[in-house]
């Protein structure tokens, strides 16, 4: 165990916002789900007692007969902002007191940083570029994460928990989202952080970033695993096994959408462009720990070869 | 003429006093004065109701439910803000903040960055000494790239814990779907902007860190000289869209002032204009979503096409 390798990373200056994103994620993440089975609790009571639904004022924050619905902006909100204000700038000083900005040498070109990372939120990009090719990893999946995010509401066709926390009533969405940020991109951005060393070869907590280490791994393509050497066949083959990713997928996405009474309640909901639109987006998304899967446990390298592209 | 004009002056005088008992100092009254200066003394203890405070300040501070309302209403910058909000709204749980803390901390950013550009020059030449000088001479130069820095991490964090909050209480949903699409390109913007400025101390970290990030815009479909379908449609490396980029085609002193001029102009500028959609929207569309009253299941509504 190399404590000085491990304490050398975490405590690099421009590392500190994912080690502070290390204990906000998962404290954000504690704090919002609390808040949410307090309410799904509510709910219950509200769903069990028609009466209760009629006089109760849903919400989990107190509330007595005679209290105002509204307050004044002033000074009920803006001491808070102003509060808040003052805290994040002293917060700013004193982190900007004790610690420097990084700066390295002068840019030289002919030098190049091993290793040379981007910036720590764009991490998850250049880690995705272990098991893609760049078209895919740095052009097509950021812009599909983009066009995703926007899609959410226009594709979310579920009326309910809108305004307040709770899980019971959107297992589906919650369970997509904390998929997408939290494991995908938030512990990608970890990973390629913390654990990617020089050569961009993986380095656990600890290990010492070993600058001579040497990797004999031979990873393979698909076709060449199971022995096809025509270009032209194994082309359709890559095709196949794409398109047969897409449809399993869509079976399993679908089943998920299928599997409660409320699911099929929500998607009986959505127009078929909204039902393509998810397909395609969970489908991709997906298709990230699929890749992964199948590089890190079978060493396989590309799914699919044509003279243009591969996937 | 010198005894000509003393004559004249002393001609006036007498006349002046001849007609206000003697008293008159140069044709005014010495006790009017007085009066009119003690009047003008008393008035400064009471600053709230002269005419140059009224100007400024207009209304009332006190606390009457009037003059809270007007205090907020007849402010340019406080006007963003209803004049009154659900008692529930305030609360820190429900909304982490995280937002007004963006908001805030791009109002740091912009200001640091300003007194930043005052000592910086976007050219091979000068600007890693620039950053040597600020460091090192600078007074508070240090703490004021520091800040900056810091600042633009802390800004990419709150903007993510921002969308975490509004996803996870579902506040994307009807009537806020355009506003999400709103924040979802301020988020874009927030990473170009951090981006932009990783290049400019125009040291190895930057220059390696846009190196890996521009080479992935050379694997562009289309429009990149190594993604598919590139070199079909005739891209090479002087003309795709990484050549637009960087303004050549390797990270060199053009990529330097490309970056400089969408870090500070560009970028501040667009997200500047969609901050002002972004907030407009939250007003229109009703204000902050909640805490709101939950609603169940058997309460949905058929819907209607």
């Amino acid at each position: 165990m190399d404590w000085h390798q491990l304490w050398t990373i975490i405590s690099l200056p421009d590392n500190i916002p994912i080690v502070g994103l290390m204990f906000l994620i998962p404290f954000y993440t504690w704090y919002a789900f609390r808040q949410a089975f307090a309410n799904d609790r509510l709910i219950d009571q509200l769903d069990a007692d028609p009466e209760m639904a009629k006089t109760h004022h849903r919400k989990t924050q107190p509330y007595q007969k005679g209290w105002a619905r509204e307050v004044h902006v002033w000074p009920y909100l803006l001491r808070i902002e102003f509060l808040s204000a003052i805290i994040v700038t002293a917060i700013l000083m004193v982190w900007s007191i004790t610690l420097d900005a990084p700066l390295e040498e002068p840019a030289n070109p002919t030098l190049t940083m091993n290793p040379s990372k981007a910036p720590w939120y764009f991490l998850g990009l250049q880690e995705m570029l272990v098991y893609f090719d760049p078209w895919i990893a740095g052009v097509l999946m950021p812009t599909l994460i983009i066009i995703g995010l926007i899609a959410i509401p226009y594709i979310d066709t579920n009326p309910l928990g809108n305004g307040y926390y709770t899980y019971k009533q959107r297992r589906f969405a919650i369970w997509t989202f904390l998929f997408g940020f939290v494991i995908l991109w938030c512990v990608m951005v970890v990973i390629g952080t913390l654990i990617r060393g020089p050569g961009w070869m993986w380095f656990w907590p600890g290990q010492t970033w070993d600058h001579n280490k040497l990797i004999f791994e031979v990873n393979r393509d698909l076709h060449e695993i199971l022995g096809i050497t025509d270009p032209i066949l194994y082309g359709i083959f890559g095709f196949l096994v794409v398109g047969g990713f897409f449809l399993i997928t869509a079976f399993g996405i679908h089943k998920l959408m299928t599997l409660t009474e409320f699911n099929r309640k929500i998607l009986a909901r959505m127009t078929l462009l909204q039902y393509l639109t998810m397909q395609v987006l969970l489908i991709t998304m997906i298709g990230l720990p699929a890749k992964m899967a199948a590089r890190l446990l079978f060493r396989i390298k590309y799914v699919w070869v044509t003279p243009w592209f591969n996937v | 003429m010198a005894e000509q004009t003393t004559k004249t002056t002393e001609q006036a005088q007498s006349s002046n006093g001849a007609s206000g008992n003697g008293k008159r100092l140069f044709g005014i009254d010495p006790d009017a004065i007085k009066a009119k200066a003690t009047e003008d003394i008393n008035a400064l203890k009471k600053p709230t109701r002269t005419d140059l405070y009224k100007s400024i300040f207009r209304v009332k501070h006190d606390d009457t439910p009037r003059s809270r309302t007007l205090g907020v209403l007849s402010n340019v910058f406080l006007h963003l803000h209803p004049a009154k909000i659900n008692r529930d709204a305030v609360a820190y749980n429900y909304t982490w903040g995280m937002g007004g803390i963006s908001f805030y901390l791009f109002w740091v950013l912009t200001w640091t960055g300003v007194l930043l550009m005052f000592y910086y020059h976007p050219t091979k030449v000068q600007a890693f000494r620039d950053i040597l000088y600020l460091e090192h001479d600078v007074p508070f130069g240090k703490l004021l790239r520091n800040m900056h820095r810091w600042g633009a991490h802390a800004m990419v964090l709150t903007v993510w814990l921002h969308m975490y909050r509004v996803f996870l209480t579902g506040s994307y949903k009807k009537p806020r779907q355009f506003n999400w699409m709103i924040g979802v390109i301020l988020l874009v913007l927030t990473l170009l902007l951090s981006f932009t400025g990783y290049l400019l101390p125009d040291d190895q970290l930057g220059f390696w860190a846009v190196t890996v990030g521009t080479n992935m815009a050379r694997a562009t479909p289309l429009l990149g000289h190594e993604g598919p379908f590139g070199i079909q449609l005739g891209m090479t490396a002087y003309n795709d869209v990484r050549f637009a980029l960087l303004g050549g085609s390797i990270v060199d002193s053009n990529a330097l002032l490309r970056a400089y001029i969408w870090h500070c102009v560009a970028i501040p500028g667009f997200a500047a204009t969609f901050m002002i959609v972004h907030f407009w929207r939250i007003r229109k569309d009703g204000g902050i979503s909640g805490p709101a009253p939950m609603m169940l299941e058997k309460e949905i509504k058929p819907l209607r096409r």
